[in-house]
């Protein structure tokens, strides 16, 4: 639990030195405005002679376009224009991709408005552009479009067999890429067939990552102004800047002729990591009448439009020796593109290959990843992004190795991590972690969980065919945080670097802008880099403003993503913080009338050794530069600065979270009884918001593990097309929260931070399934897929009893192929109401 | 997500309500609190000409005591109904039933007889109506009459609504002395549909059930009673054993569809095993 700090101002500590921001659980300076709606949400946007659109989107999965007659639609009441992908087939480009994988990955082309064919239920077919929003939807129905349908392509390994229908006419089959990794090739460890040939254990499983929708709160919006040749965006993006130099690319305007302003955003998770065919249409639709725009989606269109996440089929292979030394790892992924490539789409299960040998010390690995082109929604970054999908396999396989070997599954996990005397230290898919303490975060957790009794009670349940059994899963976990060192995104063909930048002003009245390249949707950037600029200048928390997510007036950066804001963008307001302070020392001398270097720096003040009476302020410093009436010679008038920090490494979070949970045999109902994690993610800015993100993080991990599933049917219809059928849960679902952390400091950047944004999602998902698996072994069931709907752990209990016994080691476990996502729609149908 | 146009009427009376839908002819729908209507509206899946909308209408609204029943106009919403002592006193299951409806927002707008009109299989409440045997009000061109639940629910989202009527009042018999009653419900989180659910009133009467009336929800197109259930548990023990047995009847008649959230064989399974502990949790109150 976090106790709040809410005191005004920065007072004294005891021991009567300064007291400091950084390490306060201040509540947030952003959330008063973001509760109340006193806000700028885009879809709030009026502009002069603003017109609305509103898309028509495919209702077929795959269907080539033989005729549009929006003749009829033109004609209604309150119509400007209807523009069909025919209208803009030279000028709208392609949706960017920006990761590249491999040389030879194919990429058909993404246009923003179909053309000739469509590959997905929801892909954009036609604009309506009226004077009213109603309007624009009313013409809707009036366009008339006749589709050849083509067969749907929805199941992966269909998709790759030798004669299977093409999702793009223009390619010779559905892959995209295969990307690989191997310890032998790459000097990282040794060959990988040579480890598995001498296994003494080996243990195969193959696991479903359910598609996911990102279902962020605030549905996508954009508006658009013409401005002399180029023109004003706003949207609901969490990357304007990369927005801003995509749209130029593709669009054609010169990118210092586009600015893209992300006004309060709500929410993204990675859905609003993207640059969308709907931002692109505003954008040419703007242009090409010379008016203002706005187009916001229905949260139908959203589930339906807006990039899914996850969607993988992992086949994994561990090996061990009989001690339960792990060995090997071998990885192959599909992973389902969907019917495009979307901005960093190929990229997502790729990350990931860091990170399955996860904490644990493998002689040898391979990582072989298979991109698929299907009809579905494209996927790409959804909260973890890679990493959650890694985590969930070794920390699955790790517990079934346990079951097959006989052994406590935790003990398994202390023969095999990192110790703590070993950091630094450099894995098998060469990725050198820092720091890390697992004993520590492991010891803790199960301390707070009470995992002994808990075990007992257990086995008194076991014992008395209790109808509702016990669960106990765990997941030690790690994840790779502070995308990224740019070094590393070269070696890995994205086309962009991973710095990022800060500036800091210092007004005449001496208070301070802090502007920063990130962009914040929720994360509560504008307290912490308060918090952080305080101490690093020695002014009020109240006396900082934090600026960006306009490209104007924040305008370089790499924007927020992939737990990088903190561990990235504020290490360069840390950076730009000591240029501040340099500059001003200089002045401060002078004032003084010292040596630069006699002078010490503390609690905003500027004092000459010895004798701290004699000092100057850091605001009289600024005034002294906004006068400018006597500044030494040569000296620029101005203690403002400029940073850009590339990181040197990743930061490597890590912990261990605990689940107990209850089954209920006769129902199937699995219900978290118990939940702890401890994380270790360095040292903490300010603890409620890291609280926050950890509790937001579990339920979404936990969403994934027991809820969430994005369903489609034979003709590759979303099923699940509203809240009423993809179940998101709410606190009224999920248990009370038993939250504490260890510290181990990253040693990479100078707060010792590491990024807490996707922690929980990353670790939760495997603790959660571990412990229903664990509660129904005994009953012969050794996987569920996920979400474990209580009808999946009904029929795993009813197929566990028929066999009697666990599945025989080195077998396929057979909760895996026998679901699959699509199998629970024979007689589906949607949206109840 | 806007509806296509339409005209709106807001009566203020039952006799204007009803002259209102007669005159607006067959593509007129009645508003009540909107909770399902106008979803469908917005996603466009019903396209009406006029939308007549009860909220005004004072005499719709409230609960009171009428000799050995309680009547609740039609327009009490669901957060009423929760609070309501009279419905505390004489309905629980109704009350506890009610508490479990979507969330509170959807609570304070949703109205008692707006989701008995709507009539889902998934809905908790026409079971509710079903297993206490209430009797239905209904205004229309040709006067009132009062429509018996077993007779009103007739198909998916289908009643005995005739056009130009409107439900005005639910009567519910209050539950007499010995008696008691429980709803136990299904779903998968918390603002979710039923998957199956069973409504269950019981007297007890020395250590056994005396007599019982059992409602499922979702088993079929329409609400139903597991009359077979009812049947077996005449006379039975409360335990969990009689119990059970006498459960094992509940998918009979039954014809529980198949969807995302179970197929027909699994909801099968559920209205047995809750069916058993909806009774055994009544009979213990």
């Amino acid at each position: 639990m976090t106790a709040v700090d809410d005191r005004a101002t920065a007072a004294s500590s005891a021991d009567g030195g300064p007291r400091m921001e950084v390490g306060n659980a201040r509540r947030r300076k952003e959330d008063a405005h973001l509760l109340t709606g006193r806000t700028t949400w885009t879809d709030n946007m009026t502009l002069p002679g603003m017109l609305h659109l509103a898309i028509l989107r495919s209702p077929m999965a795959h269907a080539k376009i033989t005729r549009i007659d929006a003749s009829e639609a033109k004609s209604r009441p309150g119509v400007i224009a209807v523009f069909t992908g025919q209208d803009f087939a030279e000028t709208q480009g392609d949706i960017p991709c920006a990761w590249p994988v491999t040389a030879d990955m194919v990429n058909p082309g993404h246009p923003s408005l179909a053309v000739t064919q469509v590959n997905h239920v929801g892909e954009a077919v036609a604009v309506i552009v009226a004077r009213d929003k109603a309007a624009a939807q009313d013409a809707l129905e009036a366009v008339d479009i006749d589709y050849e349908q083509l067969p749907a392509v929805l199941d992966m390994e269909a998709a790759l067999a030798e004669g299977a229908d093409l999702v793009h006419p223009n390619t010779t089959s559905n892959k995209s890429y295969t990307w690989v990794f191997e310890s032998g090739a790459a000097g990282t460890g040794q060959p990988i067939d040579d480890v598995l040939n001498a296994a003494e254990v080996t243990l195969k499983r193959r696991f479903i990552q359910q598609r996911l929708i990102p279902a962020f709160m605030e549905p996508r919006s954009t508006v658009v102004q013409p401005v002399g040749e180029g023109f004003t965006m706003w949207s609901s993006t969490q990357v304007p800047h990369i927005l801003r130099t995509m749209l130029a690319l593709t669009v054609g305007v010169p990118e210092h002729k586009v600015r893209v302003i992300a006004p309060d955003v709500g929410g993204g998770f990675g859905g609003k990591l993207q640059v969308t065919p709907e931002e692109v249409i505003c954008a040419l639709v703007a242009r090409k009448l010379g008016k203002s725009v706005k187009y916001t989606e229905s949260r139908s269109e959203s589930v339906m439009s807006a990039h899914h996440g996850r969607d993988q089929i992992q086949d994994i292979t561990i090996t061990a020796r009989r001690d339960g030394t792990v060995t090997g790892l071998d990885v192959h992924l599909l992973a389902n593109m969907g019917a495009y490539l979307r901005l960093v789409s190929p990229g997502i299960p790729v990350l990931g290959a860091f990170m399955f040998n996860s904490i644990y010390k493998f002689d040898a690995y391979r990582f072989t990843c298979d991109g698929v082109f299907t009809t579905k929604t494209p996927t790409d970054a959804y909260r973890g992004a890679g990493r959650p999908e890694a985590t969930f396999a070794i920390e699955r396989i790790m517990d079934e190795l346990a079951a097959e070997l006989d052994m406590d599954p935790m003990e398994l996990r202390r023969k095999n991590w990192i110790r703590h005397e070993e950091f630094p230290f450099t894995t098998v898919s060469g990725m050198t972690y820092d720091s890390g303490n697992y004993e520590a975060a492991t010891d803790k957790a199960l301390s707070l969980l009470g995992w002994d009794e808990l075990i007992a009670e257990q086995a008194r349940r076991r014992a008395s065919k209790d109808p509702v059994q016990l669960g106990l899963g765990i997941s030690t976990f790690t994840e790779m945080c502070g995308l990224a060192p740019s070094r590393v995104l070269g070696a890995l063909s994205y086309v962009a670097g991973g710095w990022e930048n800060a500036a800091i002003r210092v007004l005449a009245t001496g208070k301070v802008e802090v502007i920063t390249g990130v962009s914040g949707h929720g994360q509560g950037h504008e307290t912490a880099w308060s918090q952080i600029v305080a101490d690093q200048l020695g002014v009020p928390f109240e006396d900082i403003e934090v600026i960006h997510g306009d490209t104007q007036s924040a305008p370089k950066g790499m924007d927020t993503y992939g737990s990088r804001s903190l561990v990235v963008g504020g290490i360069a307001v840390v950076k730009a913080a000591e240029k501040v302070v340099e500059k001003a020392r200089a002045i401060a001398a002078h004032m003084l009338e010292a040596n630069p270097d006699d002078l010490d720096f503390a609690g905003g003040n500027f004092s000459v050794k010895g004798s701290p009476g004699n000092s100057k302020s850091i605001q009289d410093v600024a005034f002294a530069t906004f006068t400018a009436h006597d500044l030494p010679d040569g000296i620029e008038p101005s203690i403002d600065s400029d940073a850009t920090f590339d990181p040197a490494n990743f930061s490597f979070p890590h912990g261990t979270h605990l689940c107990a949970i209850e089954v209920d045999t006769e129902t199937g109902r699995a219900t978290i009884r118990k939940y702890v994690c401890v994380d270790d993610i360095g040292e903490v800015i300010n603890p409620l918001i890291v609280e926050g993100q950890v509790h937001g993080g579990l339920a979404q991990g936990i969403a994934q593990a027991l809820y969430e599933e994005a369903v489609y049917d034979a003709e590759g219809n979303l099923t699940t097309g509203s809240f009423v059928d993809y179940l998101v849960p709410s606190a009224a679902d999920l248990p009370s929260f038993i939250t504490d952390r260890t510290v181990s400091a990253s040693t990479t950047n100078p707060l010792g931070v590491k990024g807490v944004g996707e922690a929980g999602t990353i670790a939760s998902t495997p603790a959660v399934v571990n412990a229903v698996v664990n509660a129904l072994r005994p009953y012969g069931v050794n996987d569920i897929q996920m979400p474990c709907t209580p009808e999946r752990i009904w029929r795993a209990l009813s197929e566990g009893a028929e066999k009697s016994s666990p599945a025989a080691a080195g077998t396929v476990a057979h909760g895996g192929a026998s679901t699959s996502s699509s199998d629970g729609s024979d007689a589906a149908e949607g949206g109840r109401l | 997500m806007i509806p296509a146009s339409f005209d709106y009427v807001r009566p203020s009376s039952i006799a204007e309500a009803v002259q209102a839908v007669g005159s607006a002819g067959e593509d007129a729908k009645v508003l009540a609190g909107g909770q399902s209507l106008l979803p469908v509206l917005r996603l466009r899946m019903s396209y009406p000409d006029t939308l007549i909308d009860l909220g005004g209408i004072a005499e719709l609204r409230g609960v009171r005591e009428d000799a050995d029943a309680i009547v609740i106009g039609s327009m009490t919403t669901h957060d009423e109904v929760t609070r309501h002592p009279l419905i505390k006193q004489y309905a629980p299951l109704l009350a506890q039933a009610t508490e479990t409806v979507g969330d509170r927002q959807v609570r304070h707008l949703g109205t008692f007889g707006g989701s008995l009109s709507h009539a889902d299989p998934a809905g908790d409440l026409p079971t509710v109506a079903l297993t206490l045997d209430a009797q239905l009000h209904v205004e229309g061109p040709n006067g009132s009459r009062v429509i018996a639940a077993k007779d009103f629910f007739l198909d998916y989202l289908t009643t005995a609504l005739e056009p130009g009527e409107i439900l005005t009042a639910i009567r519910i018999p209050k539950l007499g002395e010995g008696w008691s009653s429980h709803y136990e419900k299904f779903n998968r989180v918390a603002q979710a549909w039923s998957i199956v659910s069973v409504a269950a009133v019981v007297r007890r009467d020395n250590g056994a059930i005396a007599e019982s009336k059992i409602g499922l929800t979702n088993m079929g197109s329409t609400p139903l009673r597991a009359s077979a259930v009812e049947g077996a548990l005449v006379g039975a023990v409360v335990s969990p054993e009689a119990i059970g047995e006498a459960s094992s009847h509940a998918a009979e008649g039954t014809n529980a569809p198949s969807d995302l959230s179970g197929r027909a064989d699994y909801r099968n399974h559920l209205a047995k095993v809750l069916t058993k502990r909806a009774v055994l949790a009544a009979a213990h109150r």
